[in-house]
């Protein structure tokens, strides 16, 4: 086994994913932890030798890059062949990711190639007898578990924001180090057809504030819809209404719109919206969630949001429990309020 | 003396309780208020084969038990008591009485795409002069050569303009000694010329229901459409009844158990005088309350259930259950609405829909005082239920389900 | 085309957790199938109904996750069979792919292999990845919808951060997927019938013809979440305006933006 600890770093046309750099801080703190290892990163894909010669800002030691034709789109089976090579020839103490869709199922290969174990979606790390314990979330966060792997290298993925990102330091610089691609194409079971973009904005993922809707946002009494819409359709041009509403709130706060499962199945907004146990688990310093009761499927996807601000007209709403501060009152009033009281004071 | 419910009966509670749950509550408010019948009710009821739950595969049915009729109304009866009286007047009113009393002709005719969802049933027995009085109704069935000739008008009636079959008893013989004995069934088909039918609004209870009236004037049927034989007509809505009131009592037992959960729910999230309400005795009184009555009326629909399934004759059982299931939910749901003190008396909680649908149960399928009488009448020897000519048919799953 | 199915039996999403002395208990909340399993079957009946396929469901667990297999059986599955050996017990994600990958194999050649997108108990979403992993096939996450499916290939939509995929994969081949597959049907009544009939046979890891798989992960401890000390503070005023002004200096007295 070598001194060192391998990240790697999802990254999507050449930036890499928010996430990576939070994983490549933990990395840091694990190489202190190990006192003296040192932090290489392997970036795959198109344009990764541009990310690998970021990495040194953020910290690396080393940096591993593989661009080649077989790589230029992201395929699983690709990707998993080049960071098993490199981390058998590396032999490092372990081995960090961010728990992107990518991150988790490239650790989950990975741990099966290396005969290993995968710590998966930890939000704390620490070292106990020369091997790293990991705290998770386990039953959507209504317990914890400390986790230990007994053989190396050590796989771990590291939850959304629950690490800090390292400060850049724009003097750091390296020469990033290109590494082969392994599979053949004709040895790679997948093609990929076709790509779309998601709607843009900020995702629910990264996103350091998220403000929320519930059922209740499609009931402002004071809107006509437009003539010639049935019942259903006005109900939910009338939920577009109070999502834009709350669009305009998070666009002051730089934030993203979340959801509660109730008004993604009533159709008001998409499924990448949802918030809660079938939908996302979010993080972020300040939730502010507007006519959300509050249930306990909610709760499990945002109940360690740093700062939570509720807004309902029902005083016994569960979600008052959860709020650092709360108001009773009607949002359509409220919400346009706070918007310009924060546009007021942010200068914006 | 077994009391678990089988696998098979623990399934069909899981899968009626899902669909009700997912499917119907979140807009049952809305349609309550609006008092009309959701449009994908029926045909999902339809689609999901529990509008054919208890006939034999072979008729188009599930080939499942009466006891999964029961469970079944049960779980309809938590989320709305619209949805359990479809199955009332669907099912045990109409569709088990052609099981019972119609000809093979009749049931390929009838009873198989009312099975297979394809055509809904009801209930023509109710008059605006004519309720517990049932033989002083005053609709007619002239027969002239192969053909009766229909007269008169029902009110009360479920699905009265979204049925498509309505069993429609009249009189057939105005000169018979004893009223009860001039009376037959017929099966109307709402779509032949002379039947009008319209929408009744404005009812306490059961808002999100589809309640109405039929008029029959001058409506020709053939010789083929009457279920029995003439005169056989109190006959056989009397043992319509049998299977109506069977679906009435697990319905409402199934609404103590709403009611009961509701409280049970409340009492937990209500503060007052610095404690949850749960710890005040009162509350638990009310609570224990409909924990008693629950079970009980649990118990005695499901033993009628198991005299259908037995082939065993339950009038009086299923009188039993229906009459004790229907003033005991009333009272539940009045406890419950007390329960949830001012936010009770409120539509943005549940119980007091509770409340107001429960009341009908009390009035319809016998009310609770023609109940009474006939239990009495047992008791006292008054009463005595002689063989009926046709039989409901015991339930035999291999039978059924082939 | 033979289809199989994994599934997992967990305690009820609403269960109360409780942690005492270093063991959870869920109380007397019921045991279901995993939600995110339900969606599975539910995507292989929609390719038995179209393909005219066999599905096979299999679980590894105790005896009561046949009723989770029932269930499964009375949703349409063909057939059902419980893996469970007390070896197993406190297996981690690699010894669990390393059953089912033999469990797969024993069942003979299968084109597709669905999961749920993750356990709600363990909340890995890892086992699919490892099972195709060990079985050699490629590995389909998050599949949002099956465009195709033929005797060679499979043509899946899925959901990355940044948008929506379209690919192609050859068979056999690994999908899990999430909610945007559809939602899963209720039983009919017909399989209920036949589920509550069935006789769901139970196979050891002899019978798989393995060893008993490796654990590499030990769970040393396990905890209540910290419970959070939260005085919820109301904001009241005499306008929206007034409460809003009020709301947003807290806000930012907080130090969050």
């Amino acid at each position: 086994m070598s001194n060192k600890i391998l990240v790697y770093i999802d990254q999507y046309q050449g930036t890499a994913l928010p996430a990576s750099w939070e994983a490549l801080g933990a990395g840091r703190m694990l190489t202190n932890l190990y006192g003296g290892a040192s932090l290489v990163v392997l970036v795959a894909g198109e344009r990764s030798k541009e990310v690998a010669g970021q990495a040194f800002q953020y910290g690396a030691d080393e940096a591993l890059f593989a661009d080649h034709a077989t790589l230029a789109d992201y395929r699983a089976e690709a990707y998993a062949a080049v960071l098993v090579k490199v981390a058998r020839e590396l032999a490092p103490l372990a081995v960090l990711l961010p728990t992107t869709l990518r991150g988790r199922e490239l650790a989950a290969m990975s741990a099966i190639d290396l005969d290993s174990g995968i710590l998966a979606d930890v939000t704390a790390l620490e070292l106990q007898d020369g091997k790293v314990l990991a705290t998770r979330q386990i039953y959507a966060g209504k317990a914890l578990s400390k986790v230990v792997c007994d053989a190396l290298p050590q796989i771990i993925t590291t939850r959304g924001r629950a690490f800090e990102k390292p400060t850049v330091d724009p003097a750091r610089s390296g020469a990033p180090t290109q590494v082969p691609a392994v599979l053949a194409e004709a040895d790679i079971p997948t093609k990929i057809l076709s790509h779309a973009a998601a709607d843009g904005g900020v995702s629910l993922g990264d996103a350091a504030v998220i403000v929320s809707g519930g059922r209740g946002v499609a009931n402002n009494p004071n809107l006509s819809p437009p003539t010639g819409l049935d019942d259903k359709q006005a109900e939910i041009w009338r939920a577009q209404q109070g999502f834009k509403m709350l669009g305009d709130l998070a666009g002051v706060l730089g934030g993203a719109v979340g959801a509660s499962r109730a008004a993604v199945d009533a159709g008001y907004i998409p499924y990448e919206h949802q918030v809660g146990q079938t939908g996302k688990v979010v993080s972020p310093n300040l939730y502010i969630a507007c006519g959300i009761s509050g249930a306990i499927q909610h709760q499990a996807g945002m109940r360690s949001s740093k700062v939570i601000v509720a807004i309902n007209k029902d005083p016994e709403a569960p979600i008052f429990k959860l709020a650092r501060f709360g108001v009773v009152g009607d949002l359509y009033t409220l919400v346009p309020a706070l918007t310009e009281a924060l546009r007021l004071r942010l200068g914006k | 003396m077994d009391f678990a419910l089988s696998e098979e009966h623990r399934f069909v509670q899981q899968m009626v309780r899902d669909f009700a749950h997912k499917e119907v509550s979140p807009i049952i408010k809305e349609c309550d208020r609006k008092q009309e019948m959701a449009p994908f009710v029926l045909p999902r009821m339809a689609e999901l084969g529990i509008l054919g739950i208890c006939i034999p595969v072979r008729y188009g049915g599930q080939g499942m038990d009466y006891i999964s009729l029961g469970l079944a109304c049960e779980e309809l009866e938590v989320i709305d008591t619209s949805l359990r009286v479809i199955m009332s007047v669907h099912m045990g009113l109409n569709s088990m009485a052609l099981l019972q009393w119609g000809t093979e002709e009749q049931k390929q005719r009838f009873l198989v795409p009312q099975a297979q969802g394809k055509k809904y049933a009801g209930f023509g027995l109710t008059e605006p002069n004519a309720g517990s009085d049932v033989a002083g109704m005053q609709s007619t069935a002239r027969r002239e050569g192969d053909e009766y000739v229909i007269n008169g008008e029902k009110m009360w009636i479920s699905l009265a303009t979204k049925m498509h079959h309505c069993l429609w008893v009249a009189r057939t013989d105005p000169q018979a000694a004893d009223p009860h004995d001039g009376l037959s069934a017929f099966i109307v088909e709402m779509d032949r010329p002379g039947i009008t039918a319209g929408d009744i609004h404005g009812k306490l209870g059961v808002r999100a229901g589809s309640t109405g009236w039929i008029a029959c004037q001058d409506v020709r049927i053939p010789v083929e459409n009457r279920l029995g034989e003439e005169g056989e007509g109190f006959k056989i809505a009397m043992s319509c009844l049998d299977n109506g009131r069977y679906t009435v009592a697990a319905g409402a037992t199934g609404l103590i158990r709403a009611s009961l959960e509701a409280s049970v729910k409340y009492a937990h999230e209500r503060n007052a005088f610095g404690r949850e309400i749960a710890r005040f005795q009162l509350i638990q009184q009310k609570i224990a309350g409909m924990v008693q009555s629950y079970d009980a009326a649990r118990l005695l629909y499901l033993r009628a259930g198991w005299m259908k399934n037995q082939g065993l004759r339950n009038t009086r059982e299923t009188s039993l259950a229906k009459w004790y299931a229907t003033d005991a939910s009333f009272m539940a749901a009045s406890e419950a609405v007390q329960v949830h003190g001012a936010y009770g008396y409120s539509d943005e909680y549940d119980v007091e829909r509770y409340l107001r649908n429960s009341k009908g149960a009390i009035i319809y399928e016998g009310t609770s005082e023609i109940h009474q009488l006939m239990q009495a009448g047992y008791a006292l020897n008054f009463r005595q239920d002689a063989p009926l000519r046709c039989e409901l048919p015991a339930y035999d799953p291999e039978i059924w389900q082939e | 085309m033979k289809i199989i199915v994994c599934i997992k039996q967990v305690p009820d999403s609403a269960a109360r957790i409780v942690v005492e002395g270093g063991q959870i208990s869920w109380g007397d909340a019921p045991a279901i199938m995993n939600p995110w399993d339900e969606y599975a079957v539910e995507a292989a009946l929609v390719q038995k109904d179209a393909v005219d396929a066999d599905v096979a469901v299999i679980s590894v667990g105790a005896e009561s996750a046949k009723e989770a297999l029932k269930t499964a059986l009375a949703m349409g599955c063909t057939e059902a069979i419980l893996i469970s050996d007390p070896a197993l017990a406190g297996a981690d994600s690699q010894a669990l792919a390393r059953t089912l990958a033999a469990a797969i194999q024993k069942l003979g050649p299968a084109e597709l292999v669905f999961f749920g997108r993750q356990a709600i108990d363990t909340d890995l979403g890892v086992t699919a990845a490892q099972t195709a992993r060990v079985l050699g096939w490629p590995a389909l996450t998050l599949v949002s919808k099956v465009d195709s499916l033929d005797g060679n290939k499979i043509t899946v939509e899925r959901s990355t951060e940044e948008g929506r995929q379209v690919l192609e994969s050859k068979l056999p081949a690994v999908v899990s997927v999430g909610k945007d597959i559809g939602e899963p049907r209720y039983p009919s009544f017909m399989g209920i019938r036949k589920a509550a009939k069935a006789v769901i046979p139970t196979w050891s890891l002899a019978d798989l013809g393995i060893e008993t798989p490796k654990s590499h992960i030990r769970w040393p401890a396990v905890m209540s979440p910290p419970v959070r000390d939260i005085t919820t503070e109301m904001i009241t005023g005499n306008s929206p305006q007034e409460i809003a002004g009020k709301l947003a200096d807290k806000i930012l007295a907080e130090k969050v933006l």
